[in-house]
């Protein structure tokens, strides 16, 4: 215990130390993100589904997509929902049972991000107003952490759904009956892309590791869409942000998440 | 909203709703408070610095703080199930998050300093009331403190940027931005958003919203000095 102590009071000196240089202990530069891979269509009985890496911090997304009740005051319009886990295998501090705060929280600003973007025209998703409609569940489990599963969570539930095809279902006697062998693309609007952000000190670095995070002062999570417009954000950490620093915060989002959109729009 | 920038509860785009907030209304509580924000009636407690339970939680370097903000089954027009929902451990999560930069807790090492608000009735914006009420329920409790925490939100409706968005433009609206600012020390402690905005409607909202926080924090010094000073003067 006193030891990892001594070396994380050593390691936090180093990063604040070269972050006065402007760099970072992995060699970034402060806007720049850990290389980002994403597979699609990995786990072949979902109807989609992604495993994205973000440097050492891993994610498999998997999409399931089936009739279900429509919430009651959006009868009009199909259902979506995020869900996480830290799976126990992810992390040695990880425990199995209910989900805690920050899993919550997970859950949320990645639910949030494809929500408020409105990513997916869920008024397409309407097989019968009001009593039948198309749910999608993005289930996502976390397979290895190093920092910002927001983003790593983020870009493998969209490229889930931008890869997942949708059964077809009709309502046959009042009840949805599927189909058989006729899918369809998802319908897709925009694409949104969150972009992570620490400040530790004054500084502000794009795509925190774990190591970064256990000194930041202050996080903040901004989602924008393909038009570049902000759609959704979230700040976290038990320190604030200067305001000059929120619109910095903002401007680099946009152009960040310019770069991974490109990305994620090939595999559309 | 009507061609004149009224809006549907009759406030200008920059006005705030009507704000009544009380301090120590709890007897058992070390400090606490009463807002009424608009509709919402919203009671913050403040218990500590005392013992922690459980143990394992305990800083042996500082005090911690923690949040609890719940909603009342009756709050909503809904029945709420009494349990905790994934939305209200969100929330006390960012609460807590918001209050913890302006509170000094090093010199309460093993302690624990417990934040419960009640939501009795609900009427959007409730975060941001629940925490303007904590933050001075904290100051009422004694608890050492950098500044004061201020809350309101700001939001897009019918295409134009108000201040302190309330419920039914919550949900008909374009974007709700709830934030909190301690106003001597600039700093913006919690920034959620939920809706569409373009990088100057951004810049705009966020700057309406801190607007909003300087005039909730005179109310909430008013307040505080009603309870210690005679006639609310020094």
């Amino acid at each position: 215990m006193t030891s990892s102590v001594i070396i994380e009071q050593l390691k936090r000196e180093r990063i604040l130390d070269l972050l006065k240089e402007g760099k970072r202990l992995d060699g970034r530069g402060l806007y720049d993100q850990r290389t980002l891979t994403i597979e699609t269509g990995i786990i072949p009985k979902a109807d989609g589904s992604a495993r994205a890496r973000l440097g050492d911090t891993e994610i498999v997304t998997g999409v399931k997509i089936q009739p279900d009740k429509p919430f009651p005051d959006l009868g009009d319009k199909g259902i979506l929902i995020c869900t996480a886990e830290i799976l126990p295998l992810a992390d040695p501090g990880a425990e199995p049972g209910p989900p805690n705060e920050e899993v919550i929280e997970l859950a949320r600003v990645v639910d949030r991000g494809i929500r408020e973007t409105e990513m997916v025209d869920l008024k397409q998703l309407v097989l019968k107003k009001d009593k039948s409609v198309i749910g999608i569940f993005i289930d996502s489990s976390v397979i290895n952490t190093d920092g910002n599963l927001f983003d790593t969570c983020s870009y493998a539930s969209v490229a889930a759904l931008l890869s997942c095809t949708v059964p077809k279902y009709e309502i046959k006697e009042d009840v949805p009956a599927l189909v058989e062998g006729q899918r369809s693309k998802p319908p897709i609007k925009t694409i949104p892309v969150s972009v992570t952000m620490a400040r530790i000190g004054e500084h502000i670095v794009v795509d925190p590791t774990a190591d970064e995070e256990a000194c930041m002062n202050a996080r903040i999570t901004i989602t924008t869409n393909s038009e570049g417009n902000i759609c959704a954000i979230q700040k976290g950490g038990n320190d604030g942000f200067a305001v000059e620093q929120l619109f910095k915060c903002a401007e680099i989002a946009i152009s960040v998440g310019t770069k991974i959109r490109k990305r994620l729009e090939q595999l559309m | 909203m009507n061609e004149n920038g009224i809006r549907c509860d009759g406030r200008k785009i920059d006005q705030l709703r009507n704000i009544s907030l009380k301090v120590g209304v709890l007897k058992n509580a070390d400090g606490s408070a009463y807002i009424e924000f608009g509709k919402n009636k919203i009671l913050a407690g403040i218990f500590g610095p005392r013992d922690v339970h459980p143990k394992h939680m305990a800083d042996s370097d500082k005090g911690i703080l923690r949040c609890r903000y719940h909603m009342s089954p009756f709050s909503v027009t809904e029945r709420k199930n009494p349990a905790p929902s994934r939305r209200e451990i969100e929330i006390s999560k960012v609460i807590k998050e918001a209050l913890q930069p302006a509170v000094i807790l090093k010199d309460f090492p093993r302690t624990v300093v417990d934040v419960f608000i009640e939501v009795l009735q609900a009427d959007g914006g409730s975060r941001c009331a629940a925490l303007d009420a904590a933050s001075i329920a904290l100051a009422d409790a004694g608890i050492p403190m950098r500044d004061m925490v201020s809350a309101c939100a700001a939001g897009k409706v019918a295409d134009q940027i108000v201040l302190d968005v309330n419920d039914e433009e919550d949900k008909e609206g374009q974007a709700d931005m709830p934030v909190a600012y301690m106003p001597n020390l600039g700093k913006v402690t919690l920034m959620q958003l939920d809706g569409i905005l373009t990088p100057s409607e951004y810049k705009k909202c966020l700057e309406t919203a801190i607007g909003g926080c300087k005039q909730v924090y005179e109310i909430q010094r008013k307040a505080l000095m009603e309870k210690y000073f005679e006639n609310g003067s020094q």
